[in-house]
């Protein structure tokens, strides 16, 4: 099972196994990791699952498609950058394993 | 909510097609729960041809709500298609005064406007609502909400409305606007004007207009005194000292601050009297949250989806489109009708009860979805948290002692009045 490491905005760091295909948006939940709220769910439409990708890692996962709703709504995101995804869309596979997202300091 | 039974079968005994839920005497009379649980059993996208707010698509659960918020590029919100509520100015009209022959102030606001300008005027605002911005205001919120309970009157009966709700929500808006304080209930006024019509809260459009132009001014006199100084958390400051909007157009700004103060202060209002009331409603609930005040934060959320201060949001259909199997054609109405999706038990447990601490208590509709999601929702859960925080610790018990009444609006889910009793710890 892929892992995948959270570091909330403090510097806190929680390293969680998660079954392959769960969004980095369950994942966080299921595990309690605080600062992702994730309020519609996860179909992409709250933006209250914000994170930062590692930079090492952003290629990997890729970024939001412009155009989209997950672009579109990050665009109104407190402190957004270049690598924010919404984790409901990132979908963690074999592939990723060892991913690190960092968690804002709000979810707006 | 408990509708009789004999009102229950009444409703449910009504042919399907002439059910209409846009008639604001449902929503006063509190029946109006029982039409969104048989729309969701028997009809969940519903077409009324000819109801209060005219010919309308109801949209009546939680996916639905998601489905329709979330398709901006067919489902329009802007004023020149119609806007954000079912009724226009001739079924406004019915209530009270009509909003024919407003003057046009030139004013704009984002919550009724389509991408690309949408979105350029909500990245403005939106930073200054942000949670890290409002850490700076919690202090000074919470010294303000622990002055206006220490003054109530324990022992006797009051309005909690007017006393509490309005007071606290407008102490808010003047803490965020760094509003000169003695003069706060000038918020309220304005607030309230923004909606009014001839007979209803004005007594022309002239003094409408009037109204609006004092508080232009006055916030005008504000930005001047602002720009340029010390860097400060106030919105106004904010506003005057950012880059992005030191040299907004006026009318721009007007619109702005306009829009933030409405958005937040009905809602806010009607989630402190709401809070109450369900409290007394659920006596087991008010004992969990006496014993264990920890709680707050997920009763707030509770809260909000309990009482959803918007009851819907309008859209119009830009192109054809399916929802829940339906086919809504370009050019029609739509209402999302939060107060029924908030009680949708395909996707919220046990959906008709107010639990305070409920698991997944965030996932409600009462904010919206998508584009146009509260702004303001980070604000509306600070300032109901403070606010319970410094209830529980002052009063053993906020007691209802008679009829809530309620607003006449199919927009507006809330009260006009609540006498209570507060009882000391
Ligand atoms: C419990 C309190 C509140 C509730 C239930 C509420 C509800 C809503 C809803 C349903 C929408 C439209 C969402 C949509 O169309 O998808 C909205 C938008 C908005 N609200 Fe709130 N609101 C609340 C408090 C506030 C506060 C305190 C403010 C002020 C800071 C505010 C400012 C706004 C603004 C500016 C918009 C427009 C956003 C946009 O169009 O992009 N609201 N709110
Ligand atoms: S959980 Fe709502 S957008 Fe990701």
């Amino acid at each position: 099972m892929p892992k995948v490491t959270y570091i909330e905005a403090d510097g806190a760091t929680h390293t969680v196994e998660v079954a392959s295909g769960t969004t980095g948006r369950d994942a966080a939940i299921d595990n309690d990791i605080p600062g992702i709220d994730g309020d519609c769910g996860g179909v992409c439409a709250c933006a209250t699952c914000h994170v930062y990708v590692d930079p090492g890692w952003i290629d990997k996962v890729g970024r939001a498609a412009e155009g989209e709703m997950e672009a579109e709504l990050l665009q109104f995101a407190e402190d957004f950058r270049e690598t924010s995804r919404l984790a409901c869309q990132i979908e963690i596979t074999e592939a990723l394993d060892g991913l690190v997202l960092n968690i804002p300091t709000g979810q707006h | 909510m408990s509708v009789s039974s004999v009102i229950e079968d009444e409703i449910y005994s009504i042919p399907l097609e002439e059910i209409d839920v846009s008639h604001p005497k449902l929503f006063q009379r509190d029946t109006i729960g029982t039409y969104f649980k048989r729309l969701r059993e028997e009809d969940p996208v519903h077409y009324c041809a000819n109801g209060h707010s005219g010919s309308y698509w109801s949209v009546t659960k939680f996916n639905d709500i998601v489905r329709v918020d979330t398709d901006h590029k067919t489902f329009s919100s802007d004023t020149s298609q119609g806007g954000i509520f079912l009724d226009g100015p001739a079924e406004q009209s019915d209530a009270t005064g009509t909003r024919e022959g407003a003057p046009d102030l030139g004013l704009t606001t984002f919550i009724a406007m389509d991408p690309p300008k949408h979105d350029e005027q909500r990245k403005v605002v939106s930073p200054i609502v942000a949670p890290t911005n409002l850490q700076a205001l919690a202090p000074i919120i919470r010294e303000r909400a622990a002055d206006i309970l220490d003054t109530l009157p324990v022992g006797e009966e009051f309005d909690w409305v007017d006393k509490v709700s309005i007071e606290l929500t407008t102490m808010t808006l003047a803490t965020l606007f760094d509003f000169p304080w003695e003069e706060r209930r000038k918020l309220t006024r304005w607030s309230d004007v923004v909606t009014a019509s001839p007979g209803n809260g004005v007594d022309s459009w002239d003094q409408w207009r009037e109204e609006l132009m004092e508080c232009g001014l006055y916030f005008k006199d504000l930005w001047d005194q602002r720009v340029g100084g010390e860097k400060k958390h106030d919105l106004i400051s904010m506003l005057a000292g950012s880059p992005a909007t030191a040299n907004m157009p006026f009318t721009e700004f007007l619109g702005n601050l306009l829009l933030l103060i409405v958005g937040g202060n009905d809602t806010t209002r009607n989630s402190i009297t709401g809070g109450v009331l369900a409290l007394n409603q659920n006596p087991a609930e008010y004992d969990k949250l006496m014993n264990d005040t920890g709680l707050i934060p997920n009763m707030v959320s509770e809260i909000i989806r309990w009482q959803t201060p918007l009851s819907h949001m309008r859209r119009t259909a830009l192109r054809d489109a399916e929802v829940g199997g339906k086919t809504i054609r370009k050019g029609e109405k739509v209402a999302m009708w939060y107060l029924s999706g908030n009680r949708d038990s395909e996707v919220i447990d046990r959906a008709d009860e107010f639990i305070i601490d409920r698991k997944d208590a965030r996932k409600h509709v009462s904010f919206g979805f998508g584009i146009h999601r509260c702004v303001g929702n980070r604000l509306a859960e600070l300032q109901l948290q403070i606010i319970w925080e410094e209830i529980v610790k002052r009063f053993k018990k906020v007691e209802v002692t008679g009829e809530a009444e309620r607003s006449f609006s199919n927009i507006i889910h809330g009260f006009t009045k609540m006498p209570v009793i507060l009882h000391a710890q």
